[in-house]
């Protein structure tokens, strides 16, 4: 499953070359052109229609950077993206690429006072244990303060709908993108296909490829963030996961273009795709950063519904996934018949 | 010999919460039937395996041993080979379902002393019908506000979520179904490992590499290598009954200790640093002695760990059985207790086999009539 290869593929914002030629691989076939814009992002192109449409999605994930390595061998961290202090300690992670594993340790719980052991551990208290006995061991190994951290999550199928892995967050929208482009044709359009960096630090990425491609009009594929968990109430679940794709109505980068906004409304209603909107504004997307290049592009955020998002690992549920592909095509074949212009 | 880091993590990956130790004992009379005579699950659930020492005829069936119920005075022991027991608990931390709420989410209850500051979005397994993958579940860090970010949720609040239907998860999981930290097996750099449960895995696998040194050693006392259960509950049930069964003239206990790592300075010792051997009031003098010296005769490091009061080992217990048991204790460095990656070096544990096997094989009657002569 192309979701598998790409939620274990390690990419923190900087970092993304090892999704980026998973994608180079799986989409080869199946476009016209492709290239890698000056900041490292993949951007393919099917089709020459005379009406353009970016689809993007971010290839980087949340994780950390070596820090300093500190004379006994431990190993300090740097965040990358937003992550919360409370699930980092007791995890297994990778260090770089070559996926050397070491674990984020905590004091014995024995031996914390009873102040401590109600608080979060703070997260400069935090560090790797590689095994390495002094400093030298660590750069032996190839490891270097600024090389990538990973989460060591594997991904996995919780159920026939309901999966487990890191990185949901935006590798769930490149599965979705790259799934167009695979199993879909679309000859009235020109689709470009943004796999952009950089997200999490700031929709870097997508706002340079959205200038450079200059679409008439653009869809950010997203993971979000859903809380219907156990004792939330129903309003503070943002989404929930099993009811369908998220169509944004407005997030921390932006509004959405109202018409594009309208339409998948529409589609997904006529075509009975379930739907839903996100009950929470804060969170930037890539779409909001797209909307400010040159004299303004439309978009609108196409988000599936994942639990416990920016964390070690997420859950997802593949109806939703499947939801979203089908939204797209039916607006990508509403665009290509004209029903739709921007 | 015995490849360690092979066994531990087959040991690791055995399920056993506190009161549900079965999978181990089972394990161990499987895996450790060429390294003992004779090997039992008894009443309580502790695995007892016996190594006989030379000349000796004792059988497990014989268990419990008969004995006076006075302390013995000098001479008064019975006849019959020096009896050693090692005891290393084979239970361990984690949670059990308490309820099944709308949507199929678990609520869970901690056993033993399951640290709550890294619970929120810890991989678990559920242990039901299958066993069933899940996480901690937690509010995104979107909605959270900072203050609440500062805050640990209480278990209470906290629920597993395994994706599964509400119908799915009622066929499955029953409530008290066990809750295990889901972390796999890692070899880390040079001869460190880490895993969930190493506490007290740590300690069985050094109960099998003193068996295996047995093989080539000669030991006139018999050797009783004890899995015990119920010891992080609290009130050390396994090592109560066990040594009650057993009546040794020596217990050791061999348990894990807090290593070194930063923030962690007072009462931790150097990982790979050697075993520890424990100097206190639950620690009998002259075996603390006999354990240092003859670390020192094979160039075993080892440090001293200063025990002033309640070990917190099956030692603890041990000492009080019936007329009271002379005992020691043993114990290897250990990073991150009660988390899901726990710490050891190998040549800890391979040191501390050897210093137990050659303990074992120094004891002889003259020495046991020893420990209660005046």
């Amino acid at each position: 499953m192309l979701l598998e290869k790409l939620s274990n593929a390690c990419g923190i914002s900087g970092y993304e070359d090892e999704v980026r030629d998973i994608l180079r691989r799986e989409l080869q076939e199946h476009v016209d052109e492709m290239w890698i814009d000056t900041m490292g992002s993949l951007m393919v192109r099917k089709g020459t229609g005379p009406i353009s449409v970016m689809l993007d999605a971010h290839m980087d994930e949340v994780g950390f950077l070596v820090g300093a390595i500190l004379d006994d061998g431990y190993v300090k961290l740097k965040k990358v993206g937003g992550l919360d202090d409370r699930v980092l300690p007791g995890r297994q992670v990778w260090l770089t690429q070559k996926r050397i594993p070491g674990v984020i340790g905590a004091k014995a719980w024995h031996l914390t006072s009873p102040d401590e052991r109600g608080k979060v551990i703070p997260f400069d208290q935090m560090y790797v244990d590689l095994g390495c006995k002094t400093r030298q061991e660590v750069l032996d190994l190839g490891i270097e303060p600024g090389e990538p951290v990973y989460f060591a999550t594997t991904f996995e199928r919780y159920s026939d709908k309901v999966v487990k892995g890191k990185a949901f967050d935006d590798r769930v929208g490149c599965t979705i993108v790259a799934t167009i482009l695979q199993a879909f044709s679309h000859p009235g359009l020109t689709i470009y296909g943004s796999f952009s960096v950089q997200e999490e630090v700031g929709l870097r990425g997508a706002k340079v490829a959205a200038y450079n491609l200059n679409p008439d009009l653009a869809l950010a594929l997203e993971g979000t963030g859903s809380a219907n968990g156990a004792g939330v109430d129903p309003f503070d679940t943002i989404t929930n996961l099993g009811d369908g794709p998220a169509i944004s109505l407005m997030d921390a980068a932006g509004f959405p273009n109202l018409q594009v906004w309208e339409q998948l409304v529409k589609l997904a209603q006529e075509s009975g795709i379930r739907y839903q909107h996100r009950r929470l504004i804060t969170g930037g997307t890539n779409s909001g950063g797209i909307a400010l290049q040159r004299a303004g592009i439309p978009a609108c955020t196409i988000a599936v519904p994942c639990r416990y998002i920016h964390t070690n690992a997420s859950l997802l549920n593949l109806d939703d996934l499947q939801g979203a592909v089908s939204l797209v095509d039916h607006f990508l074949t509403s665009l290509e018949k004209g029903d739709f212009r921007p | 010999m015995v490849d360690v880091a092979t066994h531990l993590a087959d040991l690791t990956r055995a399920s056993s919460i506190t009161g549900r130790e079965r999978a181990v004992a089972d394990l161990l009379r499987r895996q450790w039937a060429s390294l003992v005579d004779e090997a039992k699950r008894d009443r309580l659930g502790n695995f007892i395996g016996l190594k006989r020492g030379e000349n000796s005829a004792t059988e497990l069936r014989s268990l419990p041993f008969p004995g006076p119920e006075q302390q013995s005075r000098p001479g008064a022991r019975p006849p019959g080979p020096p009896k050693i027991m090692a005891a290393a608990h084979i239970d361990s931390i984690g949670g059990m379902v308490t309820a099944i709420e709308p949507g199929g989410f678990l609520r869970f209850t901690t056993v033993g002393g399951v640290d709550r500051r890294l619970l929120m979005a810890q991989e678990v397994e559920v242990h039901g019908a299958r066993i069933i993958p899940g996480l901690v579940g937690s509010k995104p860090p979107h909605m959270t506000t900072p203050e609440e970010r500062s805050k640990l949720l209480p278990p209470e609040q906290l629920y597993i979520d395994t994706g599964l239907s509400e119908a799915e998860v009622k066929a499955l999981v029953s409530l008290g179904a066990p809750v295990l930290p889901r972390y796999e097996f890692r070899q880390l750099q040079g001869e460190r490992v880490s895993s969930r449960y190493m506490d007290n895995r740590a300690g069985v696998a050094t109960l099998a590499v003193a068996l295996a040194e047995l093989q080539h050693l000669k030991h006139t006392a018999d050797f009783y290598a004890v899995g015990t259960v119920g010891e992080e509950f609290g009130g050390l049930p396994g090592a109560t009954t066990s040594t009650f069964e057993i009546k040794p003239d020596i217990g050791i206990a061999v348990d894990v200790t807090f290593a070194k790592h930063p923030g962690s300075e007072e009462d931790s010792f150097p990982l790979g640093g050697g075993p520890t051997i424990g100097v206190g009031p639950n620690c009998t003098p002259r075996l603390a002695k006999l354990l240092r010296q003859i670390a020192a005769d094979l160039g075993i490091h080892y440090e001293l760990e200063v025990m002033p009061g309640p070990s917190g080992t099956d030692a603890w217990a041990m000492q009080v059985v019936r007329g009271g048991v002379a005992t020691g204790i043993i114990s290897i460095p250990l990073r991150y207790m009660h988390t899901p990656v726990e710490t050891v070096d190998l040549a800890d544990i391979r040191a501390a086999g050897r210093l137990l096997a050659n303990f074992v094989a120094r004891i002889d009657s003259a020495f046991v009539e020893g420990l209660t002569c005046c």
